[in-house]
């Protein structure tokens, strides 16, 4: 038997993995993890080539060229051109920073309407009854069908666009954001804040907030995702921001007539989209898997 | 005139008592019924001494405690009636139970502390201990950062806790669980409160480490000159740390008393029982042969036989009584008034005189 450990305080600490800060941890994972690192790097690259667009692409967006409508991709044209000439390759980068610039927005929207909702339903018993019943309502609508009426109401811009899809995804993050705040209350940590005489906007800005900061994270990644597939969604409807400016649902949306002739002109922007939301998926995933603390201790 | 006078009047509280609760009724509302966790409880923490406040589980020791720091969980629960007549550093006497939300701010955590019985889930995981103990000195001192900053650091050296400096700047999983009850302790006397309440601040930690936060709390007991409420279930850390002892059944006091009135001439039955079920290691006197004596056969441990009634149905009469060895018929008809049975000590039984 090992003799009993002296009645002093322990000066050292055991430096385990569990007194590695959080990000360490993560960037552990993502290493450990080579599909979430390709996802990365996707997403990554197609950020940047959005970002960089007009430095990257060698035409217009919309210069039209007659002479060369409808030509498969080639050294010239990466991805092709349309009907009137123009690049796709230009026009699906071009368009990548709307429909990435919407999606992000969305994100932002939702984020700040859903946590508003949801730490004021999970901290506040009085107001959950309600609030808990109009998210419920919101969530009884189909999403695409919330955000066609939403966009309708408000009008065909892109910052329509982003108001109703930052709409139609709050729900999900007031129920997440709800549901850990009911968790967090309960926890003395915040009973002990209370007890110090801390003023309740400190306790939830403070001590709830900061410790929602992973789930927030998780769910916005999800609806980043949700969000580029909705406004391209929108846009192939026609109900999303007007055919001129180049997303990647209005260029798939004016290449339905010539998807016989000319499917490059779909496929390119689909392929984008498929891309983005697959990156961000995996990247949501494993993003809960990393920030969820009963997973630490594994790594 | 004079009768309804002093009916309206505050009671004046004696100078050596810092807080005196009066027939504290605190209820919780669950499923239609009312439950009476708190009914009826009188306390009186002297200034600068330790009172123990003891009980079993349910016997609503908790909720006495939370209702001083008016944190019952509204509006499921509600202090009902009864005066916390407390009195503050300006010298005025305040009506804790009646007191506005901002003017309780102030006495929380500046006043009044207290530290909870989970240091592992007691502290914010995503701050350093040195932030959250400067949270609440730039709460109630008005401190900026680095001030704030140096008083954490010294708060720590007073805890006990090594190196301070640095560990100031660690969060809350990088250290065990009596580590964090001494940052708890940091935290609740960096506004040098009067009156510190611990709910039962010892009970998730090893023996071992027990004894130290033990030692730790009488020590600053003691250096700061505060009074503290120590809630317990454990009559050992009683006789460890209180100065009196008050103890608890069914939400109500049954005795009060100094810690050595209560284990020498316990007026309660159930104090009496409480104390004979602390378990015994029985020493032999070396020329004593073990085997022989009659009454050296190993004790079997004793029982309180039934368990505590529910609060929400509480017998007519002595809660106790259905328990109690020595009840007659009186017991169970009314509930005995808390009378004082020798100085400074009361007790809520018919036949305390018997005992």
């Amino acid at each position: 038997m090992t003799a009993v450990h002296p009645a002093g305080i322990p000066d050292e600490l055991p430096e385990g993995p569990a007194a590695r800060p959080r990000w360490a941890v993560a960037a552990r994972h993502l290493w450990r993890n080579k599909l979430l690192l390709l996802a990365v790097i996707v997403l990554l690259a197609v950020v940047a080539l959005a970002a960089l667009a007009p430095l990257v692409a060698e035409y217009g967006p919309n210069a039209m060229r007659i002479s060369r409508r409808l030509q498969a991709p080639s050294a010239a044209h990466f991805f092709g051109t349309d009907e009137f000439g123009r690049d796709i390759f230009s026009r699906v980068i071009h368009g990548g920073r709307i429909s990435l610039a919407a999606g992000g927005l969305t994100v932002l929207v939702a984020c700040a309407g859903g946590v508003l909702l949801g730490v004021l339903s999970g901290y506040f018993a009085a107001l959950d009854g309600i609030l808990v019943k109009v998210v419920d309502s919101m969530m009884a609508f189909p999403d695409i069908l919330l955000a066609i009426a939403l966009v309708a109401v408000l009008g065909p811009t892109l910052s329509n666009v982003v108001v109703a899809l930052g709409i139609v995804y709050m729900p999900r993050v007031a129920r997440v954001v709800r549901a850990s705040t009911l968790v967090l209350r309960e926890l003395p940590f915040v009973e002990a804040a209370r007890a110090l005489g801390v003023p309740t906007h400190r306790i939830l800005r403070r001590h709830i907030l900061r410790n929602l900061a992973s789930p927030i994270t998780v769910q916005g990644t999800f609806i980043f995702a949700y969000a580029i597939l909705a406004e391209a969604g929108l846009s192939f409807l026609g109900v999303g921001v007007s055919s001129e400016t180049p997303t990647w649902g209005t260029i798939i949306n004016a290449g339905q007539q010539y998807a016989r002739q000319a499917p490059w002109i779909m496929l390119f922007p689909g392929l984008a989209i498929v891309l983005s939301v697959f990156s961000l998926q995996i990247i949501g995933d494993a993003l809960r898997d990393a920030l969820d603390p009963k997973l630490q201790k594994e790594v | 005139m004079a009768m309804a006078e002093a009916a309206a009047e505050p009671a004046a509280i004696a100078d050596e008592t810092l807080l005196q609760i009066e027939g504290l009724r605190t209820h919780f509302r669950k499923d239609g019924a009312v439950v009476r966790s708190v009914d009826g409880v009188d306390l009186r923490i002297p200034r600068g001494r330790t009172l123990a406040v003891v009980g079993e589980s349910g016997s609503g020791k908790s909720v006495t405690s939370l209702s001083i720091m008016r944190l019952i969980p509204e509006p499921a629960g509600r202090i009902v009636g009864g005066r916390m007549l407390y009195r503050d550093r300006t010298g005025r006497l305040l009506d804790l139970a009646r007191l506005p939300v901002s003017e309780m701010r102030r006495i929380r955590g500046g006043e009044i502390s207290m530290i909870f019985q989970e240091p592992m889930t007691s502290l914010n995981p995503v701050f350093t201990v040195g932030d959250q103990i400067a949270e609440a000195v730039a709460l109630h001192a008005g401190k900026d950062r680095a001030e704030a900053r140096r008083v954490a650091v010294e708060m720590l050296r007073l805890v006990e806790i090594p190196a301070a400096e640095r560990r100031v700047d660690e969060y809350p999983h990088q250290m065990s669980g009596g580590m964090r009850q001494r940052v708890m302790i940091a935290l609740a006397l960096s506004c040098r409160p009067s009156l510190l309440i611990a709910d039962e601040p010892t009970t998730a930690l090893d023996v071992t480490i027990q004894a130290q936060i033990l030692d730790l709390m009488r020590r600053l007991q003691r250096e700061i000159g505060m009074s503290m409420l120590f809630v317990t279930h454990n009559l050992g850390v009683v006789a460890e740390i209180a100065h009196e002892v008050a103890v608890m059944y069914a939400g109500r006091v049954v005795e009060q008393a100094g810690v050595e009135a209560i284990f020498a001439h316990p007026r309660h039955p159930y104090t009496e029982g409480l104390i004979a079920c602390i378990p015994r290691l029985r020493r032999h006197a070396p020329g004593q042969q073990r085997d022989r004596e009659p009454g050296g056969r190993r004790h079997r441990l004793v029982a309180i036989p039934g368990s505590i009634p529910s609060p929400a149905a509480l017998p007519p009469g002595c809660a106790f009584a259905p328990r109690c060895s020595r009840a007659v018929d009186a017991c169970r008809l009314e509930i005995p008034d808390l009378v004082e049975v020798a100085p400074g000590h009361r007790s809520r039984c018919l036949r305390w005189r018997d005992l």
